[in-house]
């Protein structure tokens, strides 16, 4: 198929698509509508759980099956990356050389890389509180760790990061996901029921398996993630294919 | 007053998103799509989700582009460059 | 505001499809596949809005005293957002492997498979 046919196949179907989208739109309750009755019931159901925090309720409470899924896919892909990034055979390995940085940026860097980790599992940690989570938190710890790599160079980075650790903490954590739920079954509960105590509302343990699920879900992202980058970063820095020649720099 | 931020936020993110799919080549592509990472996240704030806001801004504006930009710099490491122009070595992603 | 957050939705995901589908570089396709994830985000949110709706996290907020937006399209959002990004390393992975075994990341050069 030629390029031209493929674009005026594409603009047969988007003009479709755009159709009937529009007729679809047409009939969705505007923007803004009060009536929202999945709200309510969803703001209910976590207040009774005692979450002040109503979307982490959805996630690890009331739909924690959907969220079990997504963790799945998240572990899924972390390890089908691992394996294609893998170091190929016919490929040689430059270690990364040791490289100046401004002062500043140095400063810069040592300083805040603390503070950042430190905001992370805050972040985790009041997920059942205020906006945040094993989600969010667990980007902001993988992406923390790479202000090494800002205000040092590639081998700092290494010294910081574990990666064997962080594979079975990766694993470890997704497992977890599945244990709590088991625990709601022997608990003579569902699956990944809220068996455990509700605590006090607005209290950092209230919630029940709320804030278990987030540590959970924040080791695995925070975990795979760093492995994630990683694997592109020794592709992109360390490891080069025999016909290849550094042409980058210029 | 809300309904003017919501205006305006949304008219940047449909801006960006359209000028980052314009934006062939894929290491100026990163910039853009971060651009519309830290637009999406804002929209999202004035829309009331700060959770997904939160989200957005960890990973729209700083790790997808920082994926984007090692596989560039992986990728256009080679002696007889297609269609892409070296995105030059060095630090990129600091 | 009308429907006009569904439309920009519609539109985000449309033009995403377009540099999709003439696409040159793998890279830029993933990249717009990235735009038409987005969008998918705008459309949750903008309907689970509420015009003088607030944020609903009740850590600072008395429950009842105020209208609160749509959490449970929220939620849908947030997961899609950090797994959505890992979606595209995968992508980015597969483009590096590609490049090793084919030489290119322009998707027209690849006519079959080869070994």
């Amino acid at each position: 198929m030629t390029a031209r046919t493929r674009l005026i196949m594409f603009l047969a179907a988007a003009a479709v698509i755009a159709g009937f989208f529009a007729a679809a739109c047409s009939r969705l309750p505007p923007f803004g509508t009060p009536d929202h009755p999945y709200a309510a019931r969803a703001v209910a159901a976590a207040l009774a759980h005692r979450t002040a925090n109503t979307v982490a309720s959805v996630n690890f409470d009331i739909r924690a099956f959907d969220t079990l899924g997504e963790e799945s896919i998240l572990f899924g892909t972390v390890l089908g990356a691992t394996l294609l990034l893998r170091r190929a055979r016919d490929e040689r390995h430059r270690r990364a050389e040791a490289e100046r940085v401004m002062p500043t940026t140095r400063l810069f860097g040592t300083l805040l890389l603390p503070v950042t980790l430190v905001v992370g599992v805050y972040i985790v940690a009041h997920g059942q509180l205020s906006p945040g989570g094993g989600f969010q938190g667990g980007v902001v710890l993988a992406t923390a760790l790479h202000l090494a790599y800002v205000a040092a160079d590639y081998r700092a980075l290494k010294r910081l990061r574990p990666l064997t650790f962080l594979d079975v903490a990766d694993s470890l954590a997704a497992a977890s996901f599945t244990l709590v739920g088991l625990a709601g079954l022997v608990a003579g509960g569902a699956f990944l029921e809220n068996v455990l105590p509700l605590g006090t509302f607005n209290q950092i343990t209230s919630g029940g398996t709320v804030p278990v699920l987030n540590a959970a879900v924040g080791i695995e992202v925070a975990s795979g993630l760093i492995a994630l980058l990683a694997h592109f970063l020794d592709q992109a820095v360390e490891l080069t294919d025999p016909d290849q020649h550094e042409t980058g720099g210029d | 007053m809300n309904e003017w931020l919501i205006g305006a936020a949304l008219a940047f993110v449909v801006l960006s998103a359209t000028a980052a799919v314009l934006t062939r080549d894929p290491a100026r592509q990163a910039v853009v799509l971060s651009a519309l990472g830290l637009g999406l996240a804002v929209l999202f704030a004035v829309l009331q989700a700060p959770d997904v806001a939160l989200s957005q801004l960890a990973v729209g504006s700083a790790l997808t582009p920082l994926l984007i930009l090692l596989s560039v710099r992986k990728v256009s490491r080679r002696p007889s460059g297609t269609d892409h122009r070296e995105s030059g070595g060095g630090k990129e992603e600091g | 505001m009308g429907i006009w957050p569904y439309l920009a939705a519609g539109w985000v995901l449309l033009v995403a499809l377009y540099g999709l589908v003439t696409s040159h570089n793998l890279i830029h396709a993933i990249g717009c596949l990235a735009v038409a994830q987005s969008s998918t985000y705008l459309l949750l949110l903008a309907v689970g809005y509420r015009r003088g709706g607030t944020a609903p996290v009740y850590s600072d907020l008395t429950p009842g005293t105020r209208p609160v937006v749509d959490p449970v399209v929220q939620a849908l959002a947030l997961t899609d957002v950090v797994v959505g990004a890992t979606v595209t390393a995968l992508l980015l992975a597969l483009t590096i492997q590609l490049r090793k075994r084919h030489h290119t990341v322009d998707p027209q050069a690849l006519t079959g498979l080869k070994g």
